[in-house]
């Protein structure tokens, strides 16, 4: 005898509190990564750092204070400058000024600190040059400076070059090219990638194996010298955006492989997943299958690997303008700053001009474990 | 949750006259009030809180429950390969080791060096265990053969040649055709139910005295379970094993087992005889399993009952009976106050709930 | 395992012969060829060379033929064994790059054992002893590999050598084996100065190894069949180093592919510090002074030793990984 089925109760209609677990399961793909990314600790300080280096970039011509390309043959391979804080127990920051005497043995004038000259330094300085703000807004404001400067009473916190340029203002301009041409460089390979990569594991076929070759060649020949080749084969007359340009693009070149084989390898196992296939079913065109459910799966992979190639760009660049072969002076990054750290002679001398390196290392530290981070929260559903 | 097998009846029926408990044997595996803990970072989880039960020769021992129970934990704490962060924290595990007539006292485990020589002995000598997935309990690289090989060497003094002799004897009396040439295969080459033979002729090699069997037929499609239910019954008879099988099919239970085990949460819930469970089970969660078996007995267009609520998260274990916001019988004032402890409600059977007594 | 093998073999002569277009034209990118350097060196230090001469030149040296026409000169060339002659030092490329090539092969096949050496065990630690302090160790190392590029490393190591313990660290030899003919005492002295140089490319490529090694040393030690081996009485070493870390170990191998052609890529600029005797500066002398016999036979000739060296390192991973061997899939 057929029973009736029960009826449902109906639940009256009350705000009931989310717990802690439920709240994981309402969270949307973005909270969840977020949640994930928190945790990791390193990636949070590795993601400050890289935020704070392009404040830096921001502001270079503030942090600056002299023009990196001002040089002057006196003051070559100065030694760094040490800010005293405290003259006679007051706060009074100073450096001391230099003085030169002709040293009786070489006959060379030789600039020692002279205690008696107190130069007094001073933060959030309007003096120096000029330049413009963000590019549109004209300031003389700087973070340091000294005060009542005349040309012979400069500062120079991190020593001069042989060309006598202050090292922390070249400093400056060079972490805004080596970190633009990173993140230029990274576009272009993202691009290189995605549409390779996407391609390749999308339509499978002879396409993906030809691409598939492509790369494993590109993979398993030591690249740095074809490298080489293409930037040694610039010009010597181009301009510095031109020479920048070309560098872009052949670092670019350098990092696409890898990002093309995330992307394949992510489409290739989307395509698989039932998610896709009832997408069709459900009368999906091409397009919208591939923006609005594929991408949103593989986005935060393409976020994490793009962010772990950036470290890559801005090797490749440093290496290539420490052989001399990528920027150019006058253009600056960190690769040309340390080109004058090349060999023994000149650390022994200079040691002061390795400088540039602590950066380079810094940032591929902090881009690392940022991208780490990504990498582990960019699947919150489980690996 | 239990999963459905054939008839509900059925399984019942099958389970009439076995499983008295014999009066004179002296049980070869005692566990008594095991608590096995994991201690993560997030908090302490009692997997493992308060098992208790006998293991006797020739006997089938089932250890029933719904994922999460602690039935595994349970297995491993005897072995004493419970992995990091968890720890057996009290308790004893009292095994027989009696190989001739002596009577030896026994041995705890829990009191033996989990990584030492003796223990090592026990493991896979005294004591063996079989998974429920075969494919990934062999290793990958290195073949059938060779694994077996490996065990009996390390139990036994015996040459090379002599435990290949060994392995290719074991993969034949396990039923697996072809021993000779199997034996240097390797486990991806096997279908599934050779490969969860083989992994019974592994885990016998050295004629352990008990087989744990963790789910050992819940990867197979139900004609290859029934063909190693039958080898498992073939082999107990031939080899006088204890064997305890963890499962969650209340099929398989009512077909091997003499005695059973439920636990919930980590607690044993109820224990005795199996045509006494099936038939007079007295705790609620034990009810509750056996209801909800779909039965072709079963009055037609009737929903099919389930145990409301889920299981609790275990950072989240209820005060009192743990299974008490999901019972039925639920007595306020009592059951959320206090654990229940496990007693004796019929002949061999103990239940924990406070519908028998205080 | 014959068409793994076949397979292999066949991509490795494709990528053999896409290294050789791919230096082809690298060398004849920059406009203008070798003469127009070399006029211009020329003219800059006062000497004259009139067009007759400049012409004759380009016929001699084939410089005035299409290019299709002298890559194939070039590559049949390179056939029979004559790898030209390097315009700038007037001499046969092969003697201009004497010990060169194979002492870059010597330091990188250093490196990339070294890496191995290192890699593994600290690997394997790190994942058996997680959080401890040796794994945090190992942890630090590796992030030193992985931030800090070879070339900077370099220059650091040789800067503190210096200055702490008045070393040259650069260099190869020490001075009395550097231009002396080889002997057993020669060899020696270059195995006595190959860790340095090894361990500097290497470090790169052992934080990654080490990397992996423990994630997927910690991905295996959960899976069943750990268990089961403990579960059988295995002793705790046998049950680690047998089973999971062998399984582990595949991937690793396949890595090793591409360790190689990295460390050759890295040995360039870091022999460029170091000042090793290798093939680095060498290289780059060329490219800028656009003398192309030399520089598109040292590309040519990096690219199809680390191939063959990467087809040797995909019969390793065959021999190690039985599943290649019996169903001849990648």
């Amino acid at each position: 005898m057929a029973e009736r089925a029960p009826v449902l109760r109906e639940e009256p209609e009350e705000t009931i509190p989310v717990t802690a677990e439920e709240r994981i399961s309402v969270a949307t793909q973005w909270q969840l990564m977020w949640w994930r990314f928190r945790r990791h600790r390193l990636a949070m300080v590795g993601t400050i750092v890289v935020l704070l280096f392009y404040l830096a970039v921001l502001l270079a011509d503030f942090l600056a204070y002299v023009e990196p390309t001002a040089s002057e043959a006196q003051r070559s391979l100065l030694p760094p400058q040490r800010i005293h804080w405290f003259d006679e127990g007051r706060l009074s920051p100073h450096v001391y000024g230099l003085t030169g005497r002709r040293d009786p043995v070489t006959l060379k004038r030789v600039y020692t600190p002279d205690p008696g000259k107190r130069i007094r330094v001073r933060f959030f300085v309007r003096g120096g040059f000029e330049y413009q703000l963000l590019g549109i807004i004209p300031s003389t404001l700087h973070l340091l400076g000294v005060e009542g400067a005349s040309p012979e009473e400069t500062l120079f916190l991190l020593g001069t070059d042989e060309q006598g340029r202050d090292l922390w203002s070249r400093l400056m301009y060079g972490t805004r090219t080596s970190l633009t041409i990173g993140l230029a460089g990274v576009g272009l390979s993202l691009v290189l990638g995605v549409v390779l990569g996407g391609i390749s594991g999308l339509y499978g076929g002879v396409v993906d194996t030809v691409i598939q070759r492509v790369i494993e060649i590109l993979r398993s020949i030591p690249t740095i010298p074809l490298w080489m080749g293409l930037a040694a084969a610039l010009p010597n007359d181009w301009t510095v955006m031109q020479v920048y340009l070309a560098i872009t693009i052949i670092i670019s070149l350098i990092g696409w492989t890898e990002l093309a084989r995330v992307v394949r390898g992510r489409f290739l196992s989307l395509r698989e997943e039932d998610f896709v296939m009832a997408a069709e079913l459900s009368g999906c065109g091409q397009t919208r299958i591939i923006f609005t459910h594929l991408v949103p799966s593989f986005l935060s992979h393409i976020i994490a690997a793009t962010t772990l190639a950036i470290p890559v760009m801005i090797i490749s660049e440093t290496s290539l303008s420490f052989l001399g072969l990528g920027l150019r002076p006058p253009a600056i990054s960190w690769g040309v700053l340390l080109q004058q750290a090349q060999t023994i002679q000149a650390l022994a001398i200079s040691p002061w001009l390795l400088i540039s390196a602590v950066p380079v290392i810094i940032v591929i530290l902090a881009l690392n474990f940022m991208g780490d981070g990504l990498r582990d929260a960019a699947d919150p559903y489980g690996h | 949750m239990p999963s459905p097998n054939g008839e509900g009846r059925g399984f019942a029926a099958r389970a009439v006259g076995r499983g008295a408990k014999p009066p004179s044997e002296v049980p070869i595996l005692e566990v008594r009030d095991l608590r096995t803990y994991f201690f993560p970072q997030e908090g302490t989880v009692k997997a493992v809180d308060g098992a208790s039960f006998d293991v006797y020769p020739r006997k089938t021992l089932g250890i029933v429950g719904e994922s999460g129970c602690g039935k595994s934990v349970t297995a491993r704490s005897i072995l004493r390969i419970v992995e990091r962060p968890g720890r057996i924290v009290s308790g004893s595990i009292l095994l027989q080791r009696n190989s001739g007539n002596g009577r030896e006292p026994a041995v705890d485990l829990t009191r033996l060096d989990a990584t030492g020589r003796e223990m090592r002995q026990i493991r896979g000598g005294d004591i063996a265990l079989i998974f429920q997935e075969p494919m990934t309990s062999f290793s990958p690289v290195h073949t059938i053969g060779n694994q077996i090989v490996e065990t009996v060497r390390l139990h036994q003094e015996v040459s090379k040649a002599e435990a290949g002799q060994k392995a290719v004897e074991m993969l034949h009396l396990v039923g697996v055709p072809n021993p000779e040439r199997r034996v240097d295969e390797y486990a991806f080459q096997l279908s599934g139910g050779l490969r969860q033979r083989a992994m019974i002729a592994l885990a016998l090699s050295c004629g352990p005295r008990i087989l744990i069997a963790d789910e050992p037929t819940t990867a197979l499609d139900v004609t290859t379970q029934a063909q190693i239910l039958d080898l498992l019954r073939h082999l107990q008879a031939q080899e006088g094993m204890a064997i305890v099988l963890i499962t969650h099919n209340l099929g398989v239970v009512a077909e091997m087992c003499d005695e059973v085990v439920v636990m919930y949460l980590g607690r044993v819930v109820e224990q005795g005889p199996v045509d006494a469970i099936f038939h007079a089970p007295k705790h609620p969660y034990t009810r509750a399993l056996l209801r909800s078996i779909p039965s072709i007995h079963a009055p037609a267009r009737t929903k099919l009952p389930t145990i409301s609520g889920s299981i609790p998260h275990p950072y989240n274990r209820p005060t009192g009976c743990p299974f008490h916001p999901r019972c039925p019988d639920f007595m306020p004032g009592t059951c959320d106050r206090t654990e229940p402890s496990l007693r004796p409600v019929g002949d061999g059977q103990d239940a924990s709930c406070f519908l028998y007594g205080e | 395992m014959l068409a793994y093998l076949i397979r292999r073999a066949i991509l490795a002569v494709l990528t053999i012969w896409a290294v050789s277009l791919l230096s082809f034209i690298i060398i004849q990118l920059p406009p203008g060829d070798y003469l127009t350097a070399y006029i211009a060196q020329m003219s800059a230090s006062g000497g004259f060379i009139s067009q007759e001469e400049v012409d004759a030149l380009r016929h001699e040296y084939g410089l005035d033929r299409p290019l299709s026409v002298q890559y194939l000169r070039w590559m049949r060339m390179v056939l029979r064994g004559n790898f030209g002659v390097s315009l700038e030092w007037s001499r046969p490329v092969s003697e201009v790059i004497g010990d060169r090539l194979w002492l870059t092969m010597v330091v990188s096949v250093a490196a990339v054992v070294l890496t191995w050496a290192l890699a593994l065990p600290i690997g394997i630690y790190s994942a058996v002893r997680q959080y401890s302090l040796g794994d945090y160790l190992a942890t630090l190392v590796g992030f030193v590999g992985l931030a800090v590029p070879s070339f900077l490393l370099a220059l650091v190591l040789m800067y503190l050598g210096f200055t702490l313990f008045n070393a040259n660290i650069g260099g190869l030899f020490s001075d009395e084996f550097a231009q002396a003919p080889w002997s057993w005492a020669k060899a020696w002295d270059l195995m006595k100065h190959l860790p340095l140089p090894a361990l500097i490319l290497g470090l790169a490529g052992t934080a990654q190894l080490i990397r992996i090694m423990r994630a997927n040393l910690l991905d295996e030690l959960r899976k069943p069949y750990v268990v089961t081996a403990r579960a059988r009485g295995l002793p705790e070493m046998r049950v680690i180093l047998k089973y999971p870390v062998r399984v582990a170990l595949n991937p690793f191998a396949s890595t090793v592919g591409y360790l190689l052609p990295y460390v050759v890529s890295g040995s360039i600029i870091v022999s460029l510090v170091l000042s090793l005797p290798t093939v680095g500066p060498l290289l780059l002398k060329a490219l800028v002074a656009q003398d192309m016999f030399l520089a598109g036979t040292i590309v040519l000739l990096l690219g199809v030793l680390t191939v063959i060296g990467t087809f040797l390192s995909d019969l390793l991973l065959m021999w190690i990984d039985p599943r290649i061997r019996l169903e001849g899939r990648k």
